[in-house]
């Protein structure tokens, strides 16, 4: 439901506030000489849990800090929450806010067939903002007894059952109902309510799926996501995943009813709104865009390929509470690779497994810097190669091919190639509080290894969520503030494909200036280097690659492109795609230190402490 | 961009509203503990009763685990007919083996059959799928009153709330559910590593208090002497990983069935207990304990906790008071290098962004040390000492 208090020509203040897993951040707007802008930041940490238990506590302590530092009294005086609409002394004039707190919004989906249902389910729900827990499906190579203990132990806020098409499959759709009624599973949150159940399957079903879960669950009937097999609908399942997120799953958490009552607007998941963010970036450059967030918890990647959007959502990638999750899967060579000086694998794992247990501490030293943006690189890269088994064509369709047309329902591989990614975006805590806009540069360039000439973006503190969710009702707003106060345009990255040995020719690039000024550089196989190119500024290049190496028109042919300017420049990355680390470990070290002095990318008395 | 500093410069907070609270330490206070079945069932003690530690409170039975017969598939026949085939009806027990549909024809002749793999009882059957759950038996669950105490509150059905006079102490980190036992110290001091040869017999059932470190031989000699619980400052990662045989991802713990409740006060790596966690286990040694090494730190935090039930004065009425907000004087300690572990009190609470090491701006405050020195920390990396 939203509530506008004032008509958006009156306002002139706006608080939005992201109650993440680890830190509420409020983040608070005005309008000046007739333009939206940000003024200030606030952040405490979230008061989801024990002896808490009310978020509100949290956004109160951000709020208070963003009082602090501005002079504007935004919390009512009798102590009710946030001031709407502002009186001339006190309050805001719109409060909108995201959530990821208390784990976010953790489902289920279960579909037929594992590549086909199951899995435009499964996109269905991440594309509503959900972390999801399991993809169940019929082939997926469990006992139905296995099936029924992972549904009885892992206690999901919903469940989305997808299956068969429209007149299709009914046996197996049935079957699957009959596990999730066998395993009677339980909410997490509260055990007094019914877990809800969106079904979104073959429509010829919905009787009798109505009378086998209509009295045990909260069921919800919706459009079937595949109708057909050809066509994937998911848009009514994540209506309905997102209406039920509010109704049963917020409500239950706690402090989230106060909360609910404070907004003008619904809570959205901060996927959700971070979504939404890397969403208007498309659309304002028509582009192929690659967006990340990196949180304390989790890792979401959302790509935007010819105009179609996917969402992922690593649950257990992240900067905090994951971070020992990150180790895990990367292993702790992987870390170890992308830090320049010695360290013993032990106290590694130490300072990760502490940050685990005390997730709301900072860096305060480059040692501990360094480290946390070595498992960043990590994170980031597990959490692209997730999202790549998402985005995927639909499997089961007949696909046009030269050699006719082939039913093919072997899996199919992604469709998320770094030469056709023309701008890569990312938000988070680590990235956006690097000291150095070249750190996250390199930590988004060393996890996602651009090919060809990539525009990089990044948020400046921390505020895609809170654009996200205004621009749900207050577009120009959002998007005045998002293209002045937020996006960061860290530069280009021209990164030719392929490998070589050091010190080998891989590509020259002739930069042409607005002002008219030309430089050219030769760039060796190796090499990294920077060239100035301001914000907002733009350079013709021409890109020649070297036999061997490909930045968009094939091996050994010439590009022309146009290169935007930002913070940190255009980077000319000849260090080989697919980017290879050296195991040795005295060259790897060296080669990183090559590295980070061509970019000066820290303060190199205190690096020299290090080494 | 609008820059915070610039807005702020030179002011100072007078209080500060974002914190991590500090783990609790207390010498005595009122314990309250609800005690809860995950599923309705009934309560077994009143309102008034004094229970032990083991005491049984509440019991229920939760449903068996369901089995699938793919009963049509198995006689080879189509799911439509299930009905016809059955011999048991739904409610009906049935033992494992038993024949739960058949289909006969020629008088016998041809005999196909689905019997039940468990025993159980008839749930339901399918004529569309051709399947048949059976349901096992159901499994009896209880939940005992994990420390010694007076019954304060019945939640019909649920479980109960009993509340003892009692030392509290939380721990950063622990594995291994609730446990009861003799609280024992080891070690002279807060920074004395525990080694295996300062275990034997004689600690069996007993919680045993090391000082700043605990090896993985002392960690295996623990578990074969049947030491019921361990209380140290650290344990290097690496070590415990190698204990339980497997790397945790995400710190949920308290479920591991590893015959031993494992409970670190500081973190990982050698770390010394903190004096006033040491003095206070030091203070009750030879009482019995309950501890937990439950540890969530995400949806929800629990940390572990050792409890020590005593009958002295308490000071403090409830457990679960929050602390006042961060002002200058609040005791805190620092939580993240440099200067982990140290301990001092907060000088003041600049409130523009300040340059650390890192290079990163952030909100700081001044904390004068024990030995009186004053250093600058992000506010984020100190806990509050809750006194």
């Amino acid at each position: 439901m939203t509530i506008i208090r004032k008509s958006k020509e009156e306002m002139q203040h706006i608080l939005a506030t992201d109650v993440g897993s680890t830190t509420t951040k409020a983040r608070f707007f005005i309008k000046r000489d007739g333009e939206w802008r940000f003024l200030a930041a606030g952040e405490a940490p979230t008061t989801v849990e024990t002896p808490y238990e009310d978020v509100t506590l949290g956004v109160r302590n951000a709020v208070r800090e963003v009082e602090e530092l501005t002079g504007h009294r935004i919390l009512s005086e009798d102590g009710s929450g946030i001031a709407v609409p502002y009186d001339g002394k006190v309050g805001v004039d719109l409060y909108c806010t995201t959530s990821s707190a208390g784990g976010g919004l953790q489902m289920m989906v279960a579909g037929v067939v594992l590549s086909m249902t199951a899995e435009s389910a499964n996109r269905a729900a991440l594309g509503a903002g959900a972390i999801v827990m399991d993809v169940m499906a019929v082939d997926d190579g469990r006992q139905s007894y296995q099936k029924i203990a992972r549904l009885r132990s892992l206690r999901p806020d919903m469940i989305l059952l997808a299956g068969g098409t429209d007149g299709g499959a009914s046996t197996h759709v049935i079957k699957i109902v009959e596990l999730v009624n066998a395993a009677e599973p339980k909410p997490r949150l509260g055990v007094d309510y019914k877990l809800p159940i969106v079904y979104a399957g073959n429509k010829v079903l919905r009787p009798q799926i109505e009378k086998m879960m209509g009295e045990n669950f909260a069921l919800t009937i919706v459009d079937n996501l595949r109708p057909v097999l050809k066509v994937e609908n998911t848009e009514p399942a994540r209506t309905a995943v997102h209406e039920l997120f509010m109704e049963h799953v917020m409500s239950h958490a706690p402090g989230y009813t106060k909360l609910m009552k404070w907004t003008d607007v619904d809570i959205m998941p901060t996927p959700a709104g971070e979504g939404m963010a890397i969403q208007l970036i498309a659309n304002t450059y028509k582009r192929n865009v690659l967006g990340v967030g990196l949180g304390g918890a989790t890792t979401n990647v959302y790509s935007i390929v010819e105009g179609r959007f996917v969402r992922s959502v690593s649950a257990n990638l992240g900067m905090s509470y994951s971070i020992c999750n990150v180790l895990k899967e990367a292993g702790i060579h992987n870390i170890i690779h992308w830090i320049p000086f010695e360290l013993d694998e032990k106290d590694l794992e130490n300072r990760l497994y502490n940050k685990m247990i005390r997730p709301t501490t900072l860096p305060h030293t480059l040692e501990e810097l360094i480290i946390e943006q070595a498992v960043a690189r990590e994170a980031l890269r597990l959490g692209l190669e997730h999202h790549k088994t998402i985005a995927t064509r639909l499997k089961g369709v007949k696909i046009d091919r030269d050699t006719g047309y082939i039913f093919d329902q072997k899996l199919e591989e992604t469709y998320i190639k770094m030469m056709i990614i023309d701008i890569i975006a990312g938000t988070g805590g680590l990235l956006s509080h690097a000291p150095r806009r070249l750190q996250s540069m390199l930590i988004l360039t060393d996890a996602f290894q651009p090919e060809g000439v990539t525009r990089m973006f990044q948020d400046s503190v921390f505020m895609m969520p809170h654009l996200g969710v205004l621009s749900t009702v207050h577009r120009e707003a959002a998007w005045s503030i998002f293209d002045k106060d937020c996006l960061v345009r860290l530069g280009t990255v021209i990164a030719p494909a392929g490998t070589g040995s050091p010190g080998e020719p891989v590509m020259t690039v002739e930069l042409e200036m607005l002002d008219g000024e030309t430089m050219k550089e030769e760039m060796k196989f190796g090499e990294i280097k920077r060239i100035d190119l301001a914000e907002r500024k733009e350079a013709k290049a021409l890109i020649t690659p070297h036999k061997g190496y490909d930045v968009g028109d094939g091996p050994g042919h010439m590009v022309e492109s146009m290169a935007m300017g930002g913070v940190t420049g255009i980077i000319l990355d000849a260090r080989g795609r697919p980017l290879h680390l050296p195991e040795e470990e005295g060259v790897r070290k060296e080669m990183l230190l090559k590295w980070i002095h061509a970019l000066d990318l820290y303060p190199e008395d205190k690096l020299k402490e290090l080494l | 961009m609008s820059s915070v500093t610039e807005k702020s410069e030179g002011r100072v907070s007078k209080e500060a509203h974002a914190y991590t609270p500090g783990l609790k330490v207390k010498r005595s206070m009122i314990v309250r503990k609800t005690r809860l079945l995950p599923i309705p069932g009934d309560v077994l003690v009143k309102l008034g009763d004094d229970v032990e530690s083991d005491t049984i409170v509440a019991r229920t039975e939760a449903p068996g685990e369901p089995h699938i017969i793919e009963a049509t598939n198995i006689m080879g026949l189509d799911s439509e007919g299930l009905p016809r085939y059955m011999v048991k009806k739904v409610g009906d027990r049935v033992n494992k083996n038993e024949v739960v549909a058949q289909w006969i024809a020629f008088f016998g002749l041809i005999k196909r059959i689905a019997s039940s793999p468990i025993d159980g009882t008839v749930e339901s059957f399918s004529d569309s799928t051709g399947r048949v759950i059976v349901r096992e038996d159901p499994i009896p669950i209880e939940v005992a009153a994990y420390i010694p105490g007076k019954i304060v509150e019945i939640i019909p059905n649920m479980g109960v709330s009993l509340e003892t006079n009692a030392a509290f102490i939380q721990g950063i980190f622990g594995i291994g559910g609730g446990r009861h036992g003799q609280l024992t110290l080891l070690v002279g001091s807060p920074d004395e590593i525990l080694t295996d040869d300062m275990i034997s017999s004689e600690y069996e059932g007993k919680i045993i208090v090391g000082g700043s470190f605990i090896t993985i031989e002392a960690l295996k000699k623990a578990i074969e002497k049947r030491v019921t619980g361990i209380v140290v400052g650290g344990i290097d990662a690496a070590d415990l990983t190698k204990f339980l045989g497997y790397e945790i991802g995400v710190a949920i713990t308290g479920e591991e069935e590893i015959g031993i409740t494992l409970i670190i006060t500081e973190g990982f790596g050698e770390m010394s207990m903190s004096q006033r966690t040491f003095d206070l286990l030091k203070r009750f040694e030879g009482y019995m304990a309950s501890m937990n090494g439950a540890t969530q730190i995400r949806a929800g935090v629990i940390r572990p906790e050792i409890i020590i039930p005593h009958e002295e004065s308490f000071e403090q009425a409830s457990g679960d008071e929050l602390a006042a907000g961060m002002v200058p004087g609040t005791p805190v300690r620092i939580i993240r290098m440099p200067h982990f572990g140290a301990i001092g009190k907060v000088v003041s609470l600049p409130v523009e962004l300040q340059q650390v090491g890192s290079e990163s701006y952030m909100r700081v405050l001044e904390v004068e040390l024990d030995d009186g020195k004053v250093v600058t920390v992000p506010r984020a990396n100190v806990e509050i000492i809750e006194e």
